[in-house]
């Protein structure tokens, strides 16, 4: 079964492949700058992901702030009100979730939420356009999901994930951080006979701990990668079934938008309680 | 070679299936005791509903990092790399 997209005749794997491909730059060996020759090189940068990210957060930000720069209590128009669902939905869920003081959370919460529900929405948009235009203009590959690239979701989960150690450090002290991660599960003891086991204990418990902390940033990223991976995947294999992709592409994309939210909701609701159980003082 | 590209298949066909098998049993349940909750007190429906979506995009990472795993598998398996570069000297 081949399927030209205007890129010749190939085959169904090559498709596949073609559009599953990252525009990528790095140094060679040689020392100078090459692009689309970096299978393996983890210094590669994926032009097209940085693009789209930086776009997609450019376009929150700035129409966010149009919205708050003209707020007008009287007259709502229809942008403003969007935007205030938005603003008020995220204000509950922090309020619910997160019991400690910070000025951070909201707008932080409010950042994850909506940029990673327009990256996510991206993938609606059908599998050969975008990649079709920017081959016209000489680009040979272009993702244009940037939550399918796992350097992006990494790099998210990896910021959360110091937001993490450092609302630990700063509201229970190193000596707390340490602690959380010794004495719990097991309260090793350390009056009496007992205090031979205490450095067992302290180990088990550090390892069940050091394990538990760092699923967090690992599940958060694989979570998002995964769900939109797959999504991104099986837009591309109804694309080469030819005429008869249309109704598949139309319920799979219904399908797709509910993930598409879900997803978005589910980063910034671990975000918040994560953040939450990293402040939080007994 | 064929073996290694039967039993990739064939452990593709398990990451997929496994992830799915557990997933939709315990989606399940949890659907079946939200509507219990629900039929019980209904005034606490919506915020029933809000919790059961995050325990439900919790469910799906674990089956969804299985199928991201066994797509690449899939698609760009690296054990015929490996196949390849260990046979090459041997007169391929």
């Amino acid at each position: 079964m081949a399927s030209e997209g205007g890129h010749g005749p190939q085959t169904s794997g090559d498709y596949i492949s073609h559009h599953l491909q990252n525009l990528q730059v790095c140094k060679a060996e040689s020392g100078e700058w090459v692009w689309n020759q970096c299978a393996g090189n983890p210094l590669a940068i994926n032009v097209d992901s940085m693009f789209w990210s930086v776009f997609l957060g450019l376009i929150f930000i700035l129409m966010f702030r149009s919205v708050a720069k003209k707020t007008s209590s009287g007259k709502p128009g229809k942008l403003q009100a969007f935007v205030e669902i938005i603003v008020d939905f995220v204000d509950g869920s922090v309020k619910d979730t997160f019991h400690g003081k910070s000025r951070l959370i909201a707008p932080l919460a409010l950042t994850i939420f909506v940029w990673v529900f327009f990256m996510n929405l991206m993938d609606l948009v059908p599998v050969d356009w975008i990649p079709l235009a920017a081959s016209a203009s000489g680009i040979p590959y272009m993702k244009v999901v940037p939550t399918t690239d796992v350097n992006i979701t990494f790099g998210m989960s990896i910021s959360v994930f110091i937001l993490i150690i450092f609302y630990t450090i700063k509201n229970k002290g190193i000596g707390g951080f340490i602690g959380e991660l010794t004495l719990h599960p097991i309260a090793p003891p350390l009056k009496g006979p007992g205090i031979i086991a205490a450095p067992f204990v302290i180990a088990f418990n550090f390892i069940l701990e050091s394990v538990a902390l760092l699923a967090k940033p690992v599940s958060l990223s694989l979570r998002l990668f995964g769900n939109m991976f797959a999504g991104e995947l099986i837009f591309i294999l109804i694309a080469l079934l030819g005429i008869w992709q249309l109704p598949l592409h139309f319920g799979w994309a219904v399908f797709h938008v509910l993930i598409v939210t879900l997803q978005a909701f589910i980063f910034m609701m671990l975000t918040i309680v994560y953040l939450s159980l990293a402040s939080e003082t007994h | 070679m064929e073996t290694v590209i039967g039993f990739t298949a064939i452990a593709v066909a398990l990451l997929i299936g496994l992830g799915a098998l557990g997933v939709g049993i315990g989606m399940g349940l949890l659907g079946g005791r939200f509507l219990e909750g629900a039929a019980r007190q209904p005034e606490l429906a919506p915020m029933l509903q809000t919790k059961m979506f995050i325990v439900v995009a919790l469910l799906d990472a674990v089956a969804m990092i299985g199928v991201g795993i066994a797509l690449f598998f899939a698609f760009a398996n690296p054990f015929i790399g490996q196949l390849q570069q260990a046979t090459l000297p041997a007169g391929g």
